[in-house]
């Protein structure tokens, strides 16, 4: 593309094509050469290889071509060029695809293997992969290698000169991390549903798998029930105009389905809740003042069986919504004043025979997980509940988000990992939080696993979130706020740890905004300068 | 200061939000319909509620208007704030019938003086109006059409929508008028472009916040996108790309989209330093830098010892004194580096000639005097960053002092005001340095006049202005960043001094960011919550 010629001239790119260093998240491995072929935007396709056991018809890859085509050459036709014999040799007008296995109607997970290799070359112009997960990365990297000539058009008079080129390229790449998530929080804002599907979008194009969708909290509860529906009816902002309809989440987890991405549901209790309040009597513990209540309520009340056939009958509906093996439970930040105010409370805990609430907050979350496990799910929790030492099933998945208390994050990796738990890292990838300058350059530095431990501890790390909290952040700068930014996580949870080249990254993740901001995302600059297409105002 | 790791951001906060609003909205009293931004100098409310029914209503010249239907400018003012006040609800029309009792029919807006209506504001142009809202009609009068198009926006405010979609006012009475006259917004379209559409977006929401100023920092060390007629190669050249220009016809689709909004357009000419794309363009202009000897590629502040140099701004100063119609230019000034001169054999030798020594100030001063000069004689006033002051170059009676530096700001008003020169205040307000959780605060809770100083000396203090500087601001980014921080801004310059109530100005603010994102315009939240309709990115 077009940037190629900005990038050599602005920032002194290296001998090697610049179209190789394009690429974002950086490829485990990748061979390019100075040789090109010319690819003609009305005769190019993908096709699928014969022995590819997904042929025509797969949803997941069928799909996935018409939007690179688009993302590559617009859906508007190009001037067919008049070449030659000759200069046909030249040329690539197909990618053949071939996949091993078929998972075309079937959700991505944990385990899904995202390997892929692509082999341009005179031969061949290849992309052959293990599952179509892996097809989507492959896809996605090959668009990022098409670059377009300075002149910008396709001219008929000299095919070889000018229009779309791909270089000799060799790549053989996977995933460092199997989970490489993003998380966005409905509940301080509302976001609305386009948002939520442009954020997918560019996650897909930084090989992000994971929709960490952090659906409600104290604020609002966006998320429409249908076995309660008094919980959006009194708990959203607005109940008809600030809610996710069961198609709009449908929607979502398609769009994500199709982008490889998985979609994380969080339903965090027992605090962060008030906003489940209004649509469940009850739930809530009433907090007191005196021998009074005060009118105020505090996190979901442990101490009512009615509490548990609640959260039964929900978290039946949730795991039956959201196909994800795994869901977030939450569990962080418990507040126990309303809890120490409350005497029902502390006479159902002399009862148990607890003596301090960490007891009695394990109960709680206890009883979550086993109505969760009765379903068949697995579960992420924040750190707090290891912390606070709730047993918890050897298969949880604690996620690290305090950046110094109670112990260091790395420390706190560290812990986790010898307890013998799989961790999630975000303590230092929280994205609402903002400074000036390019902070992204921190967030990319970041190494996951810099911490004491075997090498066994270090497999149980299966990756990390980058976290938008809402507080602060709603439709209007969402998307600015995270893009790039987000990038630089992107790579270091996809790219191998020895690629942290401050200086290469620099130039790639410049050059990657710009082809942003040309697939129409409306990414912030990370420096002076420009792009050959900026944003443009509606 | 790193924020703690906590990802709540204080209860504390969350309660201050709710006592404010609980403050603010008596029982049944709507929030909304005094949600004003900036608050007035005078407010009087009635709780005596007046339907309005769209059908129904207009908004006209009174009958002693010296404006009538020929002054475009007003007619468009009309045109704009109908739409504002009534078009972005259209959803809603059909149920809300007029079902009788006391209605408003008509805004009925007078000019008293002087109209000018096909005038650009300036300086002193007489912003102040009086706001009559009683059954049947409203009376907006004013001075002339620049306090006219404050007392439009501030009508659009009163008006509230109530939640079956029907549109009420409260009788209410205002006079109003700015605390300070020079109340501006910064752009910086060198480190990055800015379309033009997005310079307009800017221009409208300054108008929903009652700025006047665009300050608009065109050229700087990275770029020159302003297309010179008299030389043109210096944005062929020097710009990022031809696609990154203001043509002549851009910078008057600016000039007089300003001025339909009694928003004046200041551009900047930064010299002689922050000035390294001019020499692409203009070969001679900027100093060759030698090292340590020789000379090397590399050019530092304009070369202020060629005659050629002076030939040359002539010329440029006078296409900008003719293409931009308000009476100052800004010239810049500010952190020239004297590295490059002391290098230059040629600088070196024309010191001694001249008997600086090695005082570059002298040098510098040298030069901004030839400048002075230059506007002076296109009759123009000149705006200079402090250091010109600082640096105690000779000014200009009739200079204005832009004070930046952050560290002493109120002791640097002192010592210019002190000194008899006109000033504005920015360091407090570089927007462009962000951090988390709701810096409006600090912004809002500046006073520009908190410091020792006659009457006389504070009455130097014209205004201020929220720098949004460029490095790592484009069009992806400009409006939420501005947007409603610049808000506070833009209240502490328009009313009292005494408007000072950070939980009343909370909960208006949280309502006229809604307000802003209803108008079209991605303001960023100030805190958890909802606006009735969301900003929706359109594709």
């Amino acid at each position: 593309m077009a940037g190629c010629r900005l990038w050599v001239s602005l920032l002194l790119a290296a001998a090697l094509a610049c179209l190789a260093t394009a690429v974002w998240p950086w490829p485990q491995y990748i061979q390019t050469y100075h040789r090109r072929y010319t690819l003609y935007p009305n005769n190019f396709q993908f096709r699928y290889h014969a022995g590819s056991a997904a042929q025509a018809g797969c949803v997941v890859l069928d799909e996935a071509f018409r939007r690179y085509r688009n993302l590559l050459f617009g859906s508007g036709s190009w001037p067919r060029p008049n070449f030659s014999r000759k200069q046909q040799m030249l040329g690539k007008n197909v990618l053949v695809v071939s996949v091993i296995t078929a998972e075309c109607n079937e959700f991505p997970n944990l385990e899904s293997v995202e390997n892929y290799t692509l082999t341009i070359n005179d031969d061949q112009c290849l992309l052959v992969s293990e599952t179509v997960w892996g097809a989507l990365r492959g896809l996605e990297t090959f668009s990022q290698l098409v670059w377009k000539s300075a002149e910008g058009t396709v001219s008929m008079d000299s095919p070889g000169g000018s229009g779309f080129f791909i270089n000799k390229t060799k790549i053989k790449d996977f995933p460092r991390f199997p989970h490489r998530g993003l998380l966005l929080d409905t509940s301080r804002h509302y976001l609305p549903l386009s948002s939520i599907l442009d954020t997918l979008d560019v996650m897909a194009y930084n090989k992000f798998n994971v929709f960490h969708w952090h659906l409600v909290d104290d604020s609002s509860f966006p998320y429409e029930s249908f076995t309660f529906p008094e919980l959006t009816r009194k708990g959203s902002y607005n109940p008809v105009t600030h809610i996710y309809t069961a198609q709009d989440v449908k929607e979502v987890i398609e769009y994500a389905r199709l982008r490889g991405i998985r979609v994380l549901a969080e339903f965090d209790t027992p605090g962060h809740t008030l906003s489940w309040g209004p649509g469940v009597p009850g739930l809530l513990t009433p907090c007191y003042s005196g021998t009074h209540p005060s009118g105020t309520f505090g996190p979901v009340n442990p101490s009512l069986n009615s509490t548990y056939d609640f959260m039964s009958t929900f978290f039946l509906e949730i795991s039956s919504v959201f196909p994800d093996f795994y869901l977030h439970l939450g569990g962080d930040e418990v507040d126990f004043t309303c809890w120490r105010s409350n005497p029902n409370i502390q006479a159902f805990m002399k009862k148990k025979g607890f003596n301090d609430f960490k007891q009695l907050e394990s109960f709680y979350i206890q009883t979550l997980l086993d109505i969760v496990s009765d379903y068949d799910k697995g579960y992420v929790v924040w750190q707090e509940v290891f912390d606070n030492k709730v047993k918890v099933r050897p298969d949880t998945i604690i996620q690290v988000w305090r950046e110094e208390i109670p112990v260091d994050y790395m420390k706190e990796m560290e812990q986790i990992t010898k307890a013998g738990f799989r961790a999630l890292l975000s303590a230092p990838w929280y994205l609402n939080r903002v400074t000036y300058g390019p902070d992204w350059k921190d967030m990319y530095k970041v190494e996951p696993l810099a911490f004491h431990g075997t090498s066994e501890q270090k497999d149980l790390v299966i990756g990390g979130e980058a976290c938008m909290w809402g507080e602060y952040v709603d439709s209007t700068n969402l998307v600015p706020r995270l893009w790039p930014r987000a990038g630089a996580i992107a790579e270091r949870l996809w790219s191998s740890n020895l690629t942290n080249n401050m200086d290469f990254a620099f130039k790639r993740l410049s050059h990657f905004r710009c082809e942003l901001l040309r697939r129409g995302v409306q990414a912030q600059p990370i420096s002076v300068g420009y792009c050959e297409q900026e944003f443009e105002q509606t | 200061m790193r924020p703690s790791p906590h990802r709540a951001p204080g209860l504390l906060l969350a309660l201050l939000a709710l006592l404010a609003l609980a403050t603010q909205a008596p029982a049944k009293a709507p929030a909304k319909s005094l949600a004003l931004w900036p608050w007035p100098s005078s407010v009087k409310v009635s709780p005596k509620l007046l339907n309005i029914v769209v059908e129904n209503f207009l908004i006209d010249h009174g009958p002693n208007s010296t404006a009538g239907p020929s002054c475009s400018l007003l007619q468009e003012a009309f045109r704009r704030y109908y739409n504002y006040i009534f078009g972005f609800h259209k959803r809603y029309h059909g149920p809300a019938e007029f079902q009788g009792g006391a209605q408003l029919q008509q805004l009925q807006v007078s000019i008293t003086l002087k109209s000018e209506c096909d005038s650009f504001p300036n300086v002193s142009s007489d912003e102040s109006y009086s706001l009559l809202v009683k059954e049947p009609v409203a009376f907006l009068k004013a001075n002339s059409v620049w306090g006219a198009l404050r007392g439009l926006e501030t009508f659009s405010q009163l008006v509230y929508q109530d939640s079956y979609g029907a549109f009420t006012i409260k009788e209410s009475s205002i006079t109003d008028s700015p605390r300070f006259a020079h109340r501006g917004i910064l752009i910086d379209t060198s480190r990055h472009y800015l379309p033009v559409k997005t310079i307009l977006k800017t221009l409208d929401a300054m108008a929903f916040n009652k700025f006047n100023v665009l300050h608009w920092h065109i050229v700087d060390d990275q770029s020159f996108p302003y297309q010179s007629t008299a030389f043109p190669e210096l944005s062929n050249k020097g710009s990022y790309s031809l696609s990154h220009i203001y043509t002549p016809r851009d910078v008057h689709t600016v000039l007089e989209y300003a001025r339909f909004r009694g928003i004046r357009v200041i551009p900047e000419f930064d010299t002689p330093g922050h000035a390294a794309s001019w020499g692409k363009g203009q070969k001679g202009l900027l100093t060759p830098c030698y090292n340590p000897s020789q000379q090397i590629e590399k050019f530092g502040p304009i070369n202020p010892i060629l005659n050629t140099t002076y030939t040359f701004f002539n010329t440029f100063f006078k296409e900008i004194s003719s293409v931009f119609p308000d009476q100052f230019i800004h010239l810049g000034g500010d952190e020239v580096d004297f590295e490059c001169w002391s290098s230059n054999p040629n600088i070196l030798n024309f010191m001694k000639k001249k008997g600086f020594g090695r005082n570059f100030i002298r040098l510098e001063s040298f030069y901004i005097k030839n400048i002075f000069n230059i506007i002076t004689s296109l009759k123009k006033h000149s705006i200079v960053w402090q250091e010109v002051f600082d640096d105690g170059i000779e000014l200009q009676p009739d200079t204005v002092v832009e004070v930046w530096k952050g560290e002493n700001y109120f002791e640097d008003l002192k010592q210019v005001t002190s000194s008899g020169f006109a000033a504005i205040l920015a360091a407090p307000w570089y927007l462009d340095a962000i951090s988390y959780g709701q810096d409006w605060r600090r912004y809002y809770m500046v006073e520009p006049l908190n410091f020792v100083g006659s009457k006389k000396e504070k009455q130097l203090v014209i205004g201020g202005e929220a720098c949004l500087w460029g490095e790592y601001v484009d069009a992806t980014n400009l409006i939420p960043r501005l947007w409603p921080r610049a808000s506070a801004v833009g209240e502490r310059l328009w009313s009292p001094a005494t408007v000072t109530n950070l939980d009343d100005a909370y909960s208006r603010l949280v309502i006229h960011r809604c307000r802003m994102v209803s108008r079209g315009i991605a303001a960023q939240p100030v805190f958890t919550g909802h606006c009735s309709h969301e900003y929706e990115m359109k594709k």
